[in-house]
């Protein structure tokens, strides 16, 4: 594929507002996970939230859209002069060709889980405040976004459950070779809500501690909550050497079960394989990988195989940032591609957080301290429910 | 400030190699195309799901309406395109997911207990169709799950153009709504199930029916979407987002050459130029 740059970048989640507080999260180690203590939830696990976002009060003309995961989008959107470099941007290209594809798992459900507590009692009636097209419906993000700017080109939302905000790439890439646009917003937004904590929950798939991806004791995840956003162009004629490009892109599908991986992680290494043909770079020149490493049992042990499999046993440092962050679901995917760009840009290979003691039956080189080096290339591997796969190979210019 | 004038960019060409259509009084493609070339009359019936006899029981028992719906027209379409599902990409493209579904967690998660069966949690997803979808077929090639409200077939039309012409594969595109029950159906009314499957190819074949062509820069419009002059279908059409594709399915059925204008998003329609192949 030819490259794209990532123009500009942020990312908002449990450990900061923007690309200055979650870097020096990373570099000094900190998880932002705390107790659940989410309204309505009674339940023995950790969440990863962000601060101040039920603060956050939508602009004029967009209130319509109000709801906890389009008040984390604007949050988001604010940090890092992000706005203003879209509107730099659209002022280079034209509101028409500039595309909006943002990934989300679950986008204003909430707002539809508290609409269901206040029914009428007589009726069943849902309150009259209740507006689904704006908050529930998956594209209620990508429009609350496109209306933020005033864009008038193509916009939807991926929603591949945990790999949504990675297959956002896809599209895009797809769509600027295509010659539809000259630029994209792409990335993830997603909240917490009843439906995945109890439904996690009823999986068993929650831990009751802080989660500890590839560690021997890992025993589920821990839910967060992002928002993380990307300007994704062409490359033009002259580079920084600290820029970031999108090199490689692989999907694929399981086919196996709904809730669990390939035992073998065979769609995993799929994905994996086509990233690293599409950016014409061997298994050896990738410096570091960020895992999905959810810590359930299973998708690490299957993630393992397939990342030994493909890159050597115990060879490519790998880690994933989830015991920082949280498992964000739908945004896990652009969350972790800005960590991906921070590494590239700064040098650090991020240690794993709360991983004690790595699984030996996991043949990975997992990090359980930062790393500080030169990284000139690094994948992204985001997997999700219904055995959907997406990794990404982004590159540092110079 | 004045936006840039957009560059030109180069017209998007697919063939439609394969149909599958399942909606109110429409049980197969065959019977749409008779009804939108005029050949029969639209039926006010409500749509019939087939049992998914091409999942394993156990998952079988556990498929909700998008699955069975988006099953019976992805391999209708695969079936009249002569191809396996195995090396085939699919857009999967729905305005909400399944309604009944989301209902019945709800109800449960403003319950006391908010109990939720694992069942119900990994229906819940949006790409539930894409993930059974993948299990019945075995396929592993890349499956897109999107949406854009009442735009989702316009939306995922461009998703599968772009990905036919530039990775240079066939695609599978499925667009499929179903109906939500009280009281969500009065917040969102969608009337019945409606699902619709195209096989867009990026070169011509024996089983080709029409070529459709996006004029880059000049498919996303201002214009007004076509209606449809029949008193059954155009309710059809404005009722359920996923029958918002019946005016391009109509010039496939009549095999007559035109500028056909979709549904897409809040002030924007696309465009494209549908020519018969036979």
């Amino acid at each position: 594929m030819q490259p794209l740059l990532l123009s500009h970048f942020t990312t908002t989640s449990c450990i900061g507002r923007g690309l200055t507080p979650t870097l020096a999260s990373l570099r000094e180690r900190r998880s932002g996970l705390q107790p659940c203590d989410f309204e309505g939830a009674d339940l023995a696990t950790w969440t990863g939230s962000v601060a101040g976002v039920d603060d956050e009060v939508l602009r004029d003309g967009l209130r319509a859209y109000d709801c906890r995961n389009n008040r984390l989008a604007q949050l988001g959107l604010r940090q890092d002069d992000f706005e203003q470099a879209v509107h730099q941007t659209v002022a280079r290209v034209g509101r028409q060709r500039m595309g909006v594809f943002l990934g989300t798992s679950t986008a204003g459900i909430l707002q539809t889980e508290l609409a269901y507590r206040r029914r009428d009692p007589v009726s069943g009636a849902l309150p009259a405040d209740f507006n689904y097209a704006t908050t529930h419906n998956p594209y209620s993000v990508s429009a609350f976004v496109r209306r933020f700017f005033g864009l008038e080109g193509p916009a939807m939302a991926v929603s591949s459950a945990c790999s949504s905000s990675a297959k956002v790439f896809a599209s895009a890439r797809r769509m600027l070779e295509a010659g539809l646009i000259d630029a994209a917003i792409v990335g993830g937004v997603d909240t917490l809500c009843l439906t995945t904590l109890c439904g996690f929950n009823s999986l068993g798939l929650l831990s009751s501690r802080p989660c500890r991806p590839f560690d021997i004791t890992r025993d589920g995840i821990s839910i967060g909550e992002a928002a993380a956003f990307i300007l994704l162009e062409r490359v033009p004629g002259s580079l920084d050497a600290n820029a970031v490009l999108l090199r490689g892109v692989g999907e694929s599908s399981d086919a196996y079960h709904m809730s669990s991986p390939h035992p073998q992680g065979l769609g995993a290494r799929l994905a994996m394989q086509q990233a690293l043909a599409s950016a014409g770079l061997p298994a050896a020149q990738i410096d570091y990988i960020n895992l999905h490493g959810t810590a359930t049992p299973g998708n690490d042990a299957a993630e393992g195989q397939a990342v030994a499999a493909l890159f050597g046993e115990l060879a490519t440092p790998c880690s994933s940032t989830k015991g920082a962050t949280g498992h964000t679901l739908g945004a896990a995917g652009a969350l972790e591609a800005v960590i991906s760009a921070l590494a590239l840009q700064q040098g650090l290979m991020p240690g794993g957080i709360n991983t004690e003691q790595v699984d030996t039956t996991l043949a990975v080189n997992y990090l359980l301290d930062n790393r500080e080096q030169p990284v000139s290339s690094v994948l992204s591997n985001s997997f999700g429910f219904g055995g959907t796969n997406c990794s990404l190979v982004f590159s540092r210019a110079g | 400030m004045t936006p840039l004038s957009p560059p030109s960019s180069a017209p998007l060409v697919v063939y439609i190699d394969g149909v599958g259509l399942l909606g109110p009084g429409i049980d197969h493609w065959e019977e749409g195309r008779r009804q939108l070339a005029g050949l029969a009359p639209a039926r006010l019936q409500k749509t019939v799901l087939p049992a998914p006899a091409a999942l394993p029981p156990a998952e079988r028992r556990r498929a909700g309406a998008t699955v069975k719906l988006a099953l019976a027209i992805g391999l209708e379409a695969l079936q009249a395109a002569g191809l396996e599902a195995a090396q085939v990409p699919s857009v999967f493209t729905s305005s909400g997911g399944d309604g009944l579904n989301c209902h019945e967690m709800c109800v449960a998660l403003a319950s006391p207990d908010k109990f939720i069966s694992p069942t119900r949690f990994h229906n819940s997803v949006h790409n539930a169709a894409s993930g059974y979808w993948g299990i019945a077929t075995g396929s592993m090639a890349t499956s897109s799950v999107l949406c854009a409200y009442d735009g989702s077939f316009a939306a995922g039309l461009l998703e599968a153009v772009a990905q036919a012409v530039v990775d240079g594969v066939p695609v599978l595109l499925l667009a499929y709504d179903t109906d939500y029950p009280e009281p969500l159906h009065s917040a969102r009314p969608v009337p019945d199930t409606f699902g619709v499957a195209l096989i867009l190819a990026p070169q011509r074949s024996a089983r080709s029916l029409a070529r459709c062509t996006l004029h880059g820069d000049a498919c996303l419009t201002g214009d007004p979407a076509d209606q449809l002059a029949d008193p059954v279908l155009e309710p059809l059409r404005r009722g359920i987002p996923a029958a918002r594709s019946l005016p391009l399915l109509r010039a496939v059925a009549t095999q007559q050459a035109g500028r056909v204008v979709l549904d897409y998003l809040d002030g924007l329609q696309l465009a494209l130029d549908i020519a018969p192949c036979a």
